[in-house]
C-alpha cells in the first residue's frame, strides 16, 4: 500500500490542482462540520427537553391516612390513621433504595399569617427539601427549605408569589419576618406553583420546625415518594405497583388496619399516569437518530457527487493515461488513494472545527430547551469513517468505469 | 514489425452496424514511415486505433513485434502500450496540470521507473525535440508546435517500437506542420518505425510510403520518394 512514487503522482496531482483540491477539502469539511454541529444541537434539544419534561416526568405515589372502613384485630371500622415520623422512616428503611424523591407533609389549613398591618388566612405546610420537586412549584426568588433548616428546626418559610402579592404589596420579602399563627418565621424564599391559586395559598416550612413550635409531636398527614427511573414504560409501571403493593401491607400491618383496607391507608399511583413522558423520550431519540441517519445520508451524498464529478473531470486525464501505459488498477487507485487522502484531511478539519464550535459556544448557547449541546467524540469519529469510506466507495464506482472505458473513447471526451 | 491480415471491424449503430473496415491486409517493416491517408469515414482513425492496442478488431490477425494481439486483457493492453507504442494525437493531450518534463515521464512512471531516472531520461528526449529550455512550464504556456513536440518526446521516452501519430499536424499551421514532420522525419532517420495516419497530401508527400484507405478497404500502397520537410522551413 505504501509506495512513495505514487504519494509523489498524488502529491503532485493535490497540489497543482489546488482549487479542486480546495473545493472538494471544503466541501467534505462543510459536510462533516455541519453534521458534527446538528449532532451537536440534537442532544442539546434532546438534553432540554428531556430535562424539562422530568420535573413532572416521574410518576409519584402519594400515601394518607384515612379513616378505617373495616373491623380488625378487634379494632372498630372508623378509626383514624393517624401517620408518624416512625412509618415514613420505616417506609425510607425498607424501600430507600428503589426511591428518587421522598418526603413527608404534615399540613395546617387556616392558620393567620401577619407581616406589619397586613395578615391572611393560608395554609401552612412542612416539609423537607424534596417538598418543592412534588410540588412541581418553582422558586423565583431566594432559595427553599433545605437540609439545615429540617435539622435545626429553623424558623424559616417560603411563601407563595400570591402572599408575596397580598401581604408584602409585590415588595421583595426576603429576610422579611413574618408570623404564623403568632411564632415569628423569617422569609427565605419565594415560590410559583403552575397549580394556580389553592396551591399558592400555601407556605412551606421545614417540617421538624412545624412538629415541634407547633406542638403537632411526630404526626404527619401525607408522605409521597417517586422512584427512579426506568428505561421502559412497562418496566416503571411494573414496579410502581409492585411498590405500591409492599408499602400498602408494610403500612398497614403496622397501624392496625386490615391488609385489604384502602380507605385506611391510602395510597395514589401516578405512574400510569407518565405514558406520555415515556413515549415522548422514546419520539425524541427516533427522531433524533432519525435526524442523524439523515445528516449521514446527505454527507455520503455530498461526497459522492464531489468524487463523482472529479471522476468526470478526469476522464480525458485517465484516458491520456492509459494510453501512456497505466494499467485500470493504478487508475482506480489513483483516484481512490487520492480521494481518501483528501476527505480524511478535510474531514478531520471539520470535525475539529466543529467540535471546537461546540464546545466555545455550547455553553454560552443554555436555554430552558436546549442543554449541553456535545457530540460524542467517538459517533464523531465513526462518522468520519463513515464518510471517508463511503467518499471511497462513491469515487470506486465511477473510477471503475472510468478505468473500464476504452481509451478512444475517454480521449474523445472534449 | 507490425502484420496485419483480414482485419474487418464494424460498429454498432442502434439496429444497424457500420462495417468500417472490411478485410485489410498490410506489413511494416521496421524503420518505414508510412500514411496511411483517407476521406473522413474511410477508417483510417479505426486502422490507427487498432495497431495501438486502443481498440479491437472483430476478426483477422494482428501481430506486432512477433506478438500476437489478441483478446488481451486491458492490464496486458496497458503494458503492451507502454512498451511496444508511442502516440502522438491530433490535440496533443497533454495533461494541463503537469510540466512538459513530467508530461514525458508519465509513460516511465507507468514501467515504475524511479523520479530521478525518468526526469533524466525525460530531459533527454525534451532536448531532442528542442525543449529542454521549456521543461518546467506547462502545456498552456507552450505553443501548438511546442505541445506537439513535448507530445512527440513523450511519445518517444519509453522507448517504443513503433510511433502512431494520428493527424499531428491537424491542430497546427503549414509552417509549425512543416517544422514538426522534420522532427519526425529525423526520428525516423534514427530508424524509428513510425505510422501518420493524415489527410493532408503534403504531410503524406514527406513519409516513404502511402497507404489510401476508402470504404474500409486498401485502394492504394506505394513507395514514394520522400519530401524533406527541411526544404519548406
Amino acid at each position: 500500500m505504501f509506495n512513495i512514487e505514487r504519494w509523489q503522482e498524488i502529491f503532485e496531482a493535490i497540489s497543482k490542482n489546488k482549487l479542486r483540491t480546495f473545493l472538494t477539502g471544503v466541501s467534505v469539511a462543510s459536510g462533516i462540520f455541519i453534521l458534527v454541529i446538528l449532532l451537536g444541537v440534537g442532544k442539546g434539544l434532546q438534553n432540554g427537553i428531556q430535562k424539562s419534561f422530568e420535573r413532572d416526568a416521574v410518576g409519584s405515589i402519594y400515601v394518607w391516612g384515612g379513616a378505617t372502613a373495616k373491623a380488625y384485630k378487634g379494632l372498630n371500622p372508623g378509626r383514624r390513621v393517624q401517620f408518624r415520623n416512625s412509618d415514613y422512616d420505616l417506609s425510607v428503611n425498607k424501600f430507600g433504595d428503589i426511591m428518587d424523591i421522598k418526603g413527608s407533609t404534615y399540613s395546617f389549613w387556616g392558620a393567620t399569617i401577619v407581616y406589619g398591618k397586613e395578615s391572611g388566612s393560608y395554609e401552612y405546610r412542612g416539609v423537607n427539601p424534596d417538598g418543592i420537586a412534588i410540588e412541581n412549584a418553582k422558586i423565583i426568588e431566594g432559595r427553599f427549605i433545605n437540609d439545615n433548616d429540617v435539622a435545626n428546626n429553623e424558623k424559616v418559610t417560603v411563601v407563595s408569589s400570591k402572599i408575596k402579592l397580598e401581604i408584602f404589596k409585590d415588595k421583595s420579602p426576603i429576610g422579611k419576618e413574618i408570623t404564623i399563627n403568632g411564632i415569628f418565621f423569617k422569609v427565605v424564599g419565594v415560590f410559583t406553583d403552575p397549580g394556580g391559586d389553592w396551591d399558592e395559598k400555601r407556605v412551606f416550612i421545614p417540617l421538624s420546625t412545624a412538629q415541634r413550635v407547633f406542638g403537632v409531636g411526630d404526626k404527619i398527614n401525607n408522605m409521597f415518594f417517586t422512584l427512579r427511573k426506568k428505561d421502559s414504560y412497562q418496566e416503571a409501571v411494573d414496579e410502581a405497583n409492585k411498590f405500591t403493593e409492599n408499602l400498602g401491607q408494610l403500612l398497614r400491618s403496622k397501624n392496625g388496619v386490615a391488609p385489604d383496607d384502602v380507605s385506611g391507608v391510602g395510597i395514589n399511583n401516578s405512574v400510569t399516569e407518565v405514558k406520555k413522558f415515556y413515549d415522548l423520550n422514546l419520539y425524541i431519540r427516533l427522531f433524533f437518530w432519525w435526524v442523524g441517519i439523515c445528516t449521514i445520508i446527505a454527507g455520503v451524498v455530498g461526497v459522492s457527487n464531489i468524487m463523482m464529478i472529479i471522476v468526470k473531470e478526469r476522464t480525458k486525464e485517465i484516458g491520456i493515461r492509459k494510453a501512456l501505459g497505466a494499467s485500470p488498477i493504478s487508475i482506480i487507485f489513483m483516484i481512490l488513494h487520492e480521494s481518501i487522502f483528501i476527505t480524511t484531511i478535510s474531514g478531520f478539519v471539520g470535525l475539529l472545527t466543529g467540535l471546537a464550535l461546540l464546545e466555545l459556544v455550547g455553553p454560552h448557547a443554555q436555554s430552558e430547551y436546549f442543554v449541553n449541546p456535545q457530540v460524542d467524540f467517538t459517533v464523531a469519529i465513526s462518522t468520519l469513517i463513515v464518510l471517508v469510506i463511503a467518499g471511497a466507495l462513491a469515487g470506486f464506482v465511477p473510477a471503475y468505469r472510468a478505468a473500464k472505458i476504452k481509451p478512444i473513447v475517454a480521449l474523445r471526451d472534449e | 514489425m507490425i502484420e496485419i491480415k483480414d482485419l474487418h471491424k464494424s460498429y454498432k449503430m442502434g439496429h444497424s452496424e457500420l462495417h468500417v473496415l472490411k478485410g485489410i491486409n498490410f506489413n511494416i517493416k521496421e524503420g518505414e514511415l508510412v500514411a496511411i491517408m483517407g476521406s473522413s469515414g474511410s477508417g483510417k482513425s479505426t486502422l490507427l486505433n487498432i495497431l495501438g492496442i486502443l481498440d479491437e478488431a472483430d476478426s483477422g490477425l494482428y501481430t506486432l513485434d512477433n506478438v500476437p494481439i489478441k483478446k488481451l486483457n486491458e492490464t496486458i493492453a496497458s503494458k503492451y502500450r507502454n512498451q511496444f507504442l508511442g502516440f502522438v494525437f491530433q490535440s496533443f493531450n497533454l495533461i494541463n496540470y503537469k510540466s512538459a518534463l513530467d508530461n514525458v515521464a508519465l509513460p516511465l512512471y507507468y514501467q515504475g521507473m524511479k523520479r530521478k531516472e525518468r526526469n533524466e531520461i525525460a530531459m533527454k528526449y525534451l532536448d531532442k525535440v528542442g525543449l529542454s529550455s521549456h521543461s518546467h512550464h506547462l502545456p498552456n504556456e507552450l505553443s501548438g508546435g511546442q505541445k506537439q513536440r513535448v507530445a512527440i518526446a513523450r511519445a518517444l521516452a519509453s522507448n517504443p517500437k513503433v510511433l502512431l501519430a494520428d493527424e499531428p499536424t491537424g491542430a497546427l499551421d503549414t509552417l509549425t506542420s512543416y517544422e514538426v514532420m522534420e522532427l519526425i522525419q529525423g526520428i525516423n532517420d534514427e530508424g524509428k518505425t513510425i505510422l501518420i495516419v493524415t489527410h493532408e497530401p503534403d504531410i503524406a508527400a514527406m513519409c516513404k510510403r502511402n497507404v489510401v484507405l476508402k470504404d474500409g478497404l486498401i485502394i492504394d500502397d506505394k513507395m514514394i520518394e520522400q519530401v524533406r520537410a527541411s526544404s519548406y522551413v
